[in-house]
């Protein structure tokens, strides 16, 4: 038996090596095969010690000229933005909001976050082209990091980092990270994405580090072993400027699929889902296809946020910051889950995974409460974002919002939001001496603003449309999440006729009672006539 | 009395009857579910099977519709006055004292006048609110397209809700007059054989 089986061995054996004879001229082609056309670690440019990331850039304008002149035209760069429709001046740079208040005077903690160098404060130089940063969309390494406090500068030698602390950051080598560029990738696109707010997931509750390698379940299109969508896939940049903008999103683009080279299509937003699954989505099924001229498609299919393990911020009290312990030591406390809800430089959170979005009518239509803007704090809540919507003006969908709730400073006598100096090491800074007056002094100079010296506390709100972490079909939400006669999800959603949530009360009481007397009618005639027959007989 | 028969309803009228009767029960049990009366399919299936059984009704009527113009008994729902106050006024105090029905039922008048007024009532005003009404509901998304964008569902589910609770006050009604018959059973019987015994 053993000698028999040597034969069919021997021939594999044969096989094999002729394969192998076969396969290996096609290999000494290529040894990496690659995405693009160039290999950056043969480009002379890059074989070199580079001692910062401004030197790199250098580097890289050498054979891509335009770039940085592409980058200077992008929000990505100015962080400022200017609404064609109410004329107001938005942007990173300008707006408020009720998670870490606001830019100026934190320049150096927020600009970890910009795709330049060097912006510490507001004599930034958005000329400069050495200053745009390539490397921190086109980094593949996952080594190329930048630290909050250094005004988006980059560590290119072992630093001790804070001066005087002892601890040592070893610097990145910014060689071997530019001599593997590549396409944007998700992990680039979150670095800043998923961590905004303070910490991953915080503020969108739809994006968050769960999002860098996502199952199925999670993320339909982005499903890593599946469709693995990158950010770009939809959020197709030309020119470096990436489409999708949350200052004017598309609430409600009626035109269906984009399709190439049809007039117009090139100045759509490419980053809906009706610009690739068009306005019938739904193969056959009619009934489902019907609603979509009413809801968003994230209204169903994005059934719960911050759903891939990583909690999101939901409110903050910046009024109950800087209560300290009995040493005059700021506090963190902790709650079951280890997450942080209360820290003396913040105040109070509360967070939530799996959340229930909040709906409401949307148009595209959004109004910031900017610097100057007199609020009501009588009122009640002052929305920092307010988003225009109806369910008759043509151009809303119903959408799911991550509402933001918060408090935070204000000038009472100004009656204007105030942006306070929370981050650095001086003097001023809030997260240092735990002093609102001076933190809002020094806040508002820096921003050019007036400063009464009264403070008080405002509640706020802000609403994030969400649209990211879409779950495929079988875990959408079905029909009665909305169609129940009480605590559906749509409850509150007014301008809309739903089966089973709807009814006029008037016909529905007639038409009982109609149905009753009839019931009774033809009983009593039928009582009368089984009566009077006993008695006729 | 003789024990003469006539052969009052012919295959294709009975089986439309039940049929119909049984799309029109069936509607109405799911048809209130999805407005959300009570729970008893869960929501999706009874949305689904009301438009389903929608378009089985669709299709009866059709072959309905044909049936009548083609035998020319749509003559039996032509509205009449004769006799309808002797009728009424049987219902309303002659049953109780063991009249005869004024009404001599034949083949082709087969109908009593209060019979014929009623379903004649059902024929051209609840049956049309109901079927418009459930158009316009299947096709919603269309109706922009059709030039309708200014209507509005709840007009629409309104018209249908009404419709609804018009046709559920007739079948209870109706199920009761059956029984009105020579004997509680003769015009049930004659539903479903065909046959009535004359008397």
């Amino acid at each position: 038996m053993r000698r028999v089986r040597i034969r069919p061995l021997l021939a594999l054996a044969a096989a094999l090596a002729l394969l192998v004879s076969h396969a290996s001229p096609a290999q000494e082609a290529k040894s990496v095969k690659l995405g693009t056309t160039a290999d950056h670690t043969k480009f002379k440019e890059l074989q070199r010690e580079f001692k910062s990331g401004p030197e790199v850039t250098q580097a890289c304008l050498t054979c891509h000229t335009e770039a940085a002149g592409q980058i200077h035209r992008t929000k990505h760069w100015s962080w400022e933005f200017l609404n064609p429709d109410s004329q107001q001046r938005l942007g990173k740079k300008n707006v408020i909001n009720n998670f870490c208040i606001s830019v100026p005077s934190n320049y150096a903690f927020c600009t970890s976050c910009h795709v330049g160098y060097g912006w510490k404060d507001a004599n930034f130089d958005f000329k400069s082209e050495q200053n745009v940063d390539c490397l921190v969309c086109h980094d593949t390494t996952g080594n190329y990091k930048k630290l909050p406090g250094l005004a988006g500068n980059v560590l290119a030698q072992d630093t001790e980092m804070p001066p005087g602390s002892g601890k040592i950051v070893k610097g990145i080598d910014l060689a071997k990270v530019a001599q593997k560029v590549g396409k944007s990738s998700r992990d680039n696109c979150g670095a800043c994405h998923f961590f905004g707010g303070g910490g991953d997931g915080v503020k969108h509750g739809d994006m968050d580090s769960s999002l860098a390698a996502p199952d199925k379940a999670l993320d339909v299109h982005m499903d890593a072993s599946g469709l693995d969508f990158t950010c770009a896939a939809c959020h197709k940049a030309s020119s470096h400027d990436v489409a999708g903008s949350r200052y004017t999103p598309t609430a409600k683009d009626a035109k269906g699929a984009l399709m190439r080279g049809r007039e117009g299509d090139d100045k759509r937003n490419p980053a809906t889902c009706t610009a690739c699954h068009d306005l019938k989505p739904h193969k056959g099924k009619a009934r489902l296809d019907n609603h979509a001229a009413t809801l968003a498609c994230q209204t169903c299919h994005i059934p719960t946020i911050a759903r891939g393990g990583v909690a999101t911020k939901l409110t903050w009290d910046w009024s109950t910051a800087g209560q300290l312990d009995d040493k005059g030591q700021p506090i963190i406390k902790k709650n079951a889950k280890g997450q942080v809800v209360y820290d003396s430089k913040k105040g109070d959170f509360t967070l939530g995974e799996n959340v229930v979005p909040e709906y409401a009518w949307f148009n595209g239509d959004v109004r910031y409460t900017l610097l100057g803007d007199k609020i009501d704090a009588g009122a009640g809540v002052v929305k920092i974002n307010a988003l225009g919507g109806s369910p008759n003006d043509g151009k809303s969908l119903i959408w799911p919002m991550k509402v933001f709730r918060g408090s935070q400073p204000y000038d009472t006598e100004n009656r204007t939001l105030v942006t306070p100096h929370t981050a650095g090491n001086d003097d001023t800074a809030y997260w240092k001496n735990f002093g609102w007056e001076k933190a809002v002094a020094s806040g508002m100079q820096v921003s050019g603003a007036p400063f009464s010296g009264k403070l008080g506390f405002v509640k706020t709100e802000m609403s994030w449309p969400i649209t990211h972490m879409v779950a495929p079909k079988e875990k959408a939400l079905g029909c009665t999440d909305c169609h129940t006669a009480a605590g559906g999800r749509l409850a509150g959603i007014e301008g809309v006729y739903l089966p089973a949530r709807d009814r006029n009360v008037l016909i529905d009481t007639a038409g009982w009672g109609l149905a009753l007397l009839t019931f009774f009618g033809v009983a009593g005639h039928g009582l009368l006539r089984f009566a009077s027959r006993r008695r006729t007989r | 009395m003789t024990t003469e028969r006539i052969y009052l309803f012919k295959g294709f009228e009975r089986f439309w009857h039940w049929a119909q009767a049984a799309l029109i029960i069936f509607m109405l049990i799911s048809g209130f579910e999805v407005h959300g009366s009570y729970e008893l399919l869960g929501y999706r299936r009874a949305a689904q099977l009301h438009s389903n059984a929608a378009w089985a009704l669709i299709g009866l009527w059709i072959f309905a519709i044909f049936w009548h113009l083609t035998t020319g008994e749509w003559r039996q729902y032509i509205p009449t006055t004769e006799k309808v106050l002797a009728v009424a006024r049987f219902y309303s105090s002659g049953i109780f004292k063991g009249e005869a029905h004024p009404y001599e039922t034949t083949a082709q008048r087969k109908h009593n006048p209060l019979q014929r007024l009623t379903y004649l009532a059902i024929l051209v005003l609840v049956s049309p609110l109901i079927w418009i009404t459930g158009w316009l509901y299947l096709f919603h998304a269309e109706w922009a397209a059709w030039g309708l964008g200014g209507l509005k569902l709840e007009w629409v589910a309104w018209g249908h809700t009404i419709g609804a609770f018009l046709m559920l006050a007739f079948l209870i009604s109706h199920v009761y007059l059956i029984t009105t018959g020579h004997t509680i059973g003769a015009q049930l019987k004659a539903m479903v054989t065909g046959w009535e015994d004359a008397h």
